[in-house]
């Protein structure tokens, strides 16, 4: 597994449960969702968790892209990880969403990763990261 | 008509060093086949039964003559001299070499044009009404908010892997020329005291399960409007089937959920999405609309019309229609002479109406729906002119709306997903019904073909509706009556056993033959159909 990680701050070395086992009055700080999961169900939650693994077992499966949103859109700081079958032509679309670290099961090459992280200077909407949309820019 | 600033060709101009670069990857054996697909389905490549099938997205149909003529350029120069122009609006080339698709990429940003989400699980290029800007029954012209929607929708990282695709559409008319309830996202622009706004319909669509979209929220001012549709979409796109492809787009999930639950979730979802700050301020909306401003119509253009030449005036009858200023008028050019392709368009053929609308049309080209090319703004005076060049070229067939203007997918000839071939029963149709006499004493008839049951041919929407199957290996065609498209949309109903190709020819007849004797004064098809139902036909054609 090729690690790819946006961070500052120390890798979570702690295992990551499924959703019922964490809703289930566990002290886990980190979880891990899959793709039919609720993301709005770790909500209440967010301060005490140190990463959220979102699960991506076919690329095609976008549900995890909302799930990215909804948790940051929702003030969640912690890391965002997306991992499974991760493409390296995706990284760049989950990282608008606010994934902030990615386990791809594939490793992926670094510098098409890099290439295509700096490939677009503007985007069209705002999303879960800082990028300015255009519409912002041209009216200051 | 809109044009890219800097922050617009950057983001093109970008688009095609990326797929550049993945389709270098890809020559180079770093990509599988199916690692690359869904990147090059985003750009509007499809390998085909052929060749690979490039569709270049045309947005709101809209374009100008320098436009035009890089079509007919990517047709001569990396196709069969030919393109193809389809119920979506767009453009698309049948014979394309993977390696020479980055560079049609590079010379459609030359123009302001691209192929971004022509394909692929995303929202598609959005579609509007033909006539925007020009007919007298609009409210507004619907294409700022489709260049709104456009801009939105390109590359949106949330919506780039939804269950299935999504295509949305824009109209601020009344009268629906853009079927737009049978989109996934159907918004007819309204005023509400002295607001615009849009009414919004989700969940129609046509395919294997036809359905005609429920109108979801009666009105969502403009300044909520992509707030509203990014929460359409995240209810989809977090609902939405996966576990079926044929049950993955969203008026399956509409269906399953009821109007009213998926109305409830949007809602729900819209309050916490309008926190965002996602929606452009009105000043953008202003920026855009003054790029569709009306062109300098001629204040003394003379709406008199020389009908002298009959074979004119026939034309004229048939192919032109009322435009909001005195003076002028719209101008349909038809793209399915008799014994064509439906929607197929020869480079000559596309210089040509780049020309005219350069010279006679405020520089503006529509492409329809029905396939055919629209010349908005043309003067009246202007008319016999503009015949006179069309007809040189082939393009001036007078059956706009006739029964010989049929939509048909590329079918069998060309598509890996069909089941039966379309072009050839389109054209036996148009060929029995050659006599242009026969044809305007028939009347409107809208007649649809398709392949395959995912009906690109839109036979749901059809007065008449044809269906191709495959039936233990032969080909087969069901025949549907009574659908339509149009602000009274409505869903065919298959007459019966199915036909062969000469079959369902003949059933046609039968069919029009048994309206001609049932039609009262004025009556079309589709009223004729509707007051008396299936019955009557049913027993004309297997009697």
């Amino acid at each position: 597994m090729g690690e790819l990680r946006f961070r500052d701050d120390a890798t979570h070395d702690e295992p990551a449960v499924t959703l019922d086992s964490f809703l289930d009055q566990s002290n886990a700080t980190a979880v891990r969702i899959e793709p039919g999961d609720d993301a709005r169900a770790l909500l209440p939650h967010l301060d005490r968790l140190a990463l959220i693994d979102v699960s991506f077992p076919k690329y095609r499966d976008g549900r995890g892209y909302s799930s990215a949103r909804i948790l940051r859109e929702a003030g969640f700081k912690g890391e965002l990880r997306a991992s499974g079958d991760v493409l390296v032509d995706q990284i760049a679309f989950m990282r608008r969403c606010g994934f902030d670290s990615f386990a791809p099961d594939a490793p992926l090459d670094q510098a098409v990763v890099a290439a295509s992280l700096a490939r677009y200077e503007h985007v069209y909407q705002g999303a879960a990261d800082s990028a300015v949309p255009v519409w912002k820019r041209r009216h200051g | 008509m809109y044009k890219y600033d800097h922050y617009d060709q950057a983001i093109v101009d970008a688009r095609v060093e990326e797929f550049r670069d993945q389709v270098r990857r890809r020559i180079a054996g770093d990509m599988t086949e199916d690692q690359f697909k869904p990147l090059r389905l985003m750009n509007g490549l499809y390998l085909q039964l052929h060749a690979y099938m490039l569709r270049v997205a045309i947005p709101y149909g809209t374009l100008d003559s320098r436009q035009m003529r890089m079509l007919a350029h990517i047709a001569r120069k990396y196709d069969r001299d030919y393109g193809h122009f389809t119920t979506r609006q767009n453009i698309q080339y049948n014979w394309i070499k993977l390696e020479d698709a980055p560079d049609i990429l590079a010379d459609l940003a030359t123009v302001e044009m691209h192929a971004i989400q022509t394909s692929g699980n995303c929202i598609r290029n959005i579609s509007s009404d033909q006539y925007a800007g020009a007919a007298a029954d609009e409210v507004t012209d619907p294409r700022p908010w489709a260049e709104l929607l456009r801009q939105w929708s390109t590359f949106h990282p949330e919506f780039s892997y939804l269950p299935r695709k999504f295509k949305i559409a824009v109209i601020a008319s009344p009268t629906d020329r853009a079927a737009m309830r049978l989109h996934d996202i159907g918004i007819e622009m309204v005023e509400r005291d002295g607001q615009l706004g849009g009414r919004i319909f989700v969940g129609g669509g046509m395919g294997r399960t036809p359905m005609i979209a429920p109108e979801i929220k009666d009105f969502v001012t403009s300044a909520d409007l992509l707030s509203y549709l990014e929460a359409c979409l995240r209810v989809y796109n977090r609902h939405g089937r996966r576990d079926n492809i044929y049950k993955a787009r969203i008026k399956i999930l509409i269906h399953e959920l009821g109007a009213d639950e998926y109305r409830r979730q949007v809602e729900a979802e819209f309050a916490h999405v309008k926190t965002l700050g996602l929606d452009p301020p009105a000043a953008e909306y202003d920026r855009i609309a003054a790029f569709f401003a009306a062109p300098a119509f001629d204040a003394d253009a003379p709406d008199a019309i020389d009908r002298s030449d009959p074979d004119f005036a026939l034309w004229v009858d048939q192919n032109v229609a009322a435009h909001k200023q005195p003076g002028h008028a719209i101008v349909t050019i038809s793209l399915k002479p008799a014994g064509g392709i439906p929607g197929d368009a020869s480079s000559a053929q596309i210089d040509l109406m780049a020309d005219l609308a350069e010279r006679y049309s405020f520089d503006e080209l529509r492409v329809t729906h029905a396939q055919n090319i629209v010349l908005p703004h043309v003067r009246k005076a202007d008319l016999h002119a503009i015949w006179m060049a069309l007809a040189d070229a082939g393009l001036a067939e007078a059956n706009l709306d006739l029964i010989s203007d049929i939509i048909a997918c590329p079918g069998l000839d060309y598509c890996s997903l069909a089941n039966a071939r379309s072009i050839p029963v389109a054209q036996k149709i148009a060929a029995r019904f050659a006599s242009p006499e026969r044809q305007r004493d028939i009347g409107e008839l809208k007649l649809k073909i398709s392949g395959c049951i995912n009906a690109c041919g839109h036979h749901h929407a059809g007065h008449i509706g044809i269906l191709g199957v495959d039936r233990k290996g032969t080909e087969n065609y069901q025949l549907l009556l009574g659908g339509s498209g149009a602000e009274d949309a409505s869903l065919g109903k298959i007459t019966g056993p199915g036909f062969d190709e000469d079959g369902v020819v003949d059933a046609i007849e039968r069919t029009v033959e048994k309206y001609r004797t049932l039609r009262t004064d004025g009556e079309r098809f589709l009223d004729t159909y509707r007051r008396v139902g299936m019955d009557p036909f049913k027993e004309a054609i297997y009697g």
